[in-house]
């Protein structure tokens, strides 16, 4: 019983970071019909550029200039390249942002080297907050939960609270009718796609030091990341923390349960084969939660295709 | 900007070094390993230490067969068994000789079928397979063949030793059995329960799992469960960020008991687990490092640091490759009919630099030698890791480890 609170705790960090993640890809693909490839690349930079600061300022100036630095890379990014490539269609720009993400992977190899760097939690959180029969919640944890929450926060009160934020959501989908207005629709655009990309940036400080910092980090977490959104629905919000904590809380769940196939066929009425060696569904029956945790938001993500097309909170009709 | 420059002027001038060498007939050694993706740095560092080892025990001591210099050529295979397999054919086509590989069983047990298959088909230009790492018993078991050889210990007598360690601890009472899920893990796990089963009966084996390989963001749903199992030690065949992942997350959910290993060192690991981890991660291997084996070894580590500063000597087996290819070859008196270095090589007594005897067993090519159970600790160690100031210190030794352990190879000789 107790595992289960421990689980939700675990779950729901899990979630928050993908949640950070997915906010900015959401929006940026809401705003500019982008699949930025990239993301997850700025997501590594940020963890990579934290290392690199809290060496010689430790960790809260990195947690709070490598952000900003990814940001501004970002904005760079959107200004002189994608919006060139703009022009092109949408297959030049998805093939730019999936070489770009490349780019960003051989450079990091080009400057850190391959090895994992050894990027910790910082002393002051480097304590166990408390612990449930024998499992401990680290502070840092409980940090991560604070920091991906207050982002929350504050990102849906600039949307829906404030001018700035009614711009952007005009601009989602009537950009032109905003550009008549007098609004600078490019500078709106690419504001956006530097605070998504600071999001990430946030993301990867915080998770470099306890999910590590190496090359391959943007990779693991890439594809997961556009599933999420899929599932959330594309350009809402609310939706992509709905499905960032849902796959969360079912790939932890599934992980830390060995739930085998075989029970669940016997519970709902089937026996179990005398030999298993010769039968054709062998590899069904011996499966276990925790092989198949990781494909379980896919599985997720092609039901909501079905049923769902536009995804759990997502408006668009197209 | 100093290590950009730096870097080019080295790549430059290798470029150079490489062009010049291709006139000399070098006796070419093809490294096919991850160069890229997720196990990168476990590749890259293995290819430092090949380079290094074939500069400073052959070519800098006037090469073999009287100034023959050895190469390291490099591929990258992205641990996939399908890219080996084009990497081996490239290699072939190039003229190359021996095969050196060893991240990934599942690697392994591909190239050593595809070279078998060429070796039967082209009897002109065979080839020989020197696996440094990828430690499936079943290489040198019921798939073993004559072109392969094994420089580290097998899967089984890595745990036979482990275990001889474990078993000594009086109050421990459950383990918990953790891999990564293809055919070393299970190896791994195999061995573990067969080993603790046979020595103590009264220890309880409470969890044996296997996770996907190279796939797994946050161990922490593992570290829970094993938590929840009440084990009080922990084996694991884990390696590259799956060890560091799975060694962290354990400490950091409360685990407090030790973890079991065999590769929970060098490449970036002994840094990212750091202080957490002291006298906590216990690993298998070979060589002595700390204490180190001879005053040869300690001037080869001390010139591989002032090569390499982010390097590690954590392979020393690699040393051990190239010293018996390289007696191998002087003592069949050519590097080009593998069959004659095949025969040098097989049943070679070897005096490794890191300390004790090397045996290749002629029966099914597995190499017997001392193993060493060490402590991940920042106490007498004389050659760090990853400069983080923590090594692996050896606490016990297994002489001769598993000498006269049974083989089910047949193998089939030219």
């Amino acid at each position: 019983m107790e595992l289960i609170l421990v689980n939700i705790i675990d779950g729901l960090v899990t979630g928050l970071l993908l949640f950070m993640l997915s906010a900015g890809l959401t929006l940026i693909f809401s705003m500019m019909g982008v699949l930025n490839f990239a993301h997850a690349s700025f997501y590594m930079l940020g963890a990579y550029f934290a290392y690199q600061i809290s060496i010689a300022l430790g960790f809260w100036m990195g947690l709070l200039i490598a952000p900003i630095i990814v940001g501004v890379l970002g904005a760079g990014v959107e200004r002189y390249g994608l919006r060139r490539v703009h022009q092109y269609g949408h297959v030049p720009e998805l093939i730019f942002t999936f070489g770009l993400a490349l780019l960003i992977e051989e450079l990091v190899q080009f400057i850190w080297g391959k090895n994992q760097m050894p990027f910790n939690i910082p002393e002051v959180l480097n304590y166990t907050a408390f612990s449930v029969a024998g499992n401990s919640i680290p502070a840092y944890k409980i940090f991560m939960i604070f920091i991906s929450v207050g982002i929350f926060m504050g990102l849906l009160y600039v949307l829906t609270k404030t001018r700035v934020g009614m711009i952007i959501q005009a601009a989602l989908s009537y950009p032109r009718t905003v550009e008549s207005l007098g609004h600078n629709v490019p500078l709106i655009f690419m504001g956006v796609f530097g605070v998504g990309t600071a999001l990430a940036g946030v993301a990867g400080v915080i998770a470099g030091p306890v999910l590590g910092t190496f090359p391959g980090m943007a990779f693991v977490l890439g594809s997961i990341v556009f599933v999420t959104i899929v599932i959330g629905g594309l350009g809402s919000l609310w939706g992509a923390l709905v499905a960032s904590l849902l796959i969360g809380w079912l790939t932890t769940f599934a992980k830390s349960y060995n739930l085998a196939m075989s029970d669940i066929f016997n519970a709902i009425g089937i026996s179990t084969p005398e030999n298993m060696d010769d039968n054709i569904f062998r590899d069904l029956w011996t499966v276990t939660s925790p092989q198949i945790a990781d494909i379980l938001p896919y599985i997720l993500m092609v039901m909501i295709l079905i049923f769902r097309p536009a995804g759990l909170l997502g408006k668009r009709e197209s | 900007m100093k290590k950009f420059m730096k870097l080019s002027a080295v790549s430059a001038l290798s470029l150079v070094i490489g062009a010049s060498a291709a006139f000399a007939e070098n006796i070419k050694i093809a490294f096919i390993d991850p160069l890229s993706g997720p196990f990168a740095s476990t590749g890259t560092n293995g290819l430092h230490q090949f380079e290094f080892a074939v500069d400073q025990m052959v070519n800098d001591k006037g090469g073999v067969l009287g100034g023959t210099n050895m190469e390291i050529v490099a591929f990258d295979n992205k641990i996939s068994p399908k890219e080996s397999l084009i990497q081996l054919q490239v290699a072939i086509d190039q003229g190359i000789r021996y095969i050196a590989q060893g991240n990934s069983s599942g690697v392994a047990n591909a190239i050593t079928e595809a070279v078998n298959k060429h070796n039967r088909r082209n009897p002109d230009n065979r080839v020989l397979f020197l696996n440094y790492a990828a430690v499936d018993p079943a290489l040198t078991n019921d798939k073993c063949n004559f072109w392969h050889f094994r420089f580290d210990a097998n899967a089984d007598i890595k745990m036979d030793a482990l275990t001889d360690v474990m078993v000594a601890i009086d109050d421990m009472k459950k383990v918990y059995i953790i891999g990564q899920d293809y055919s070393f893990g299970k190896a791994v796990a195999a061995a573990a329960v067969k080993n603790l089963s046979a020595k103590r009966n009264d220890v309880e084996i409470v969890g044996n799992e296997l996770h996907p390989i190279g796939k797994v963001k946050d161990f922490t749903p593992y570290s829970r469960k094993i938590i929840a199992s009440g084990a009080d030690a922990v084996i694991t065949g884990n390696w590259g960020t799956d060890m560091v992942g799975l060694g962290k997350s354990l400490i950091e959910s409360g685990y407090d008991g030790p973890i079991y290993t065999y590769y929970a060192a060098g490449s970036g690991i002994t840094a990212a687990l750091g202080e957490s981890a002291k006298g906590r991660i216990r690993l298998i291997s070979q060589g002595d490092i700390n204490p180190i084996g001879s005053d040869e070894a300690r001037a080869t580590y001390t010139a591989f640091k002032a090569k390499h500063p982010d390097g590690n000597i954590d392979q020393s087996r690699i040393f051990n490759v190239i010293g018996m290819l390289a007696k191998a070859i002087e003592g069949a008196g050519t590097a080009d009919d593998v069959v004659a270095v095949a025969g040098q090589l097989e049943g070679m007594e070897y005096d490794s630099m890191w300390g004790g005897k090397l045996f290749m067993r002629p029966q099914d090519h597995q190499i017997i030698q001392n193993m060493n159970v060490g402590v991940h600790t920042n106490e007498g160690i004389e050659f760090d890791y990853d400069n983080s100031g923590f090594g692996v210190l050896t606490e016990s030794t297994v002489e001769m480890a598993s000498m006269d352990s049974p083989t089910t190879c047949e193998m089939k000789r030219p």
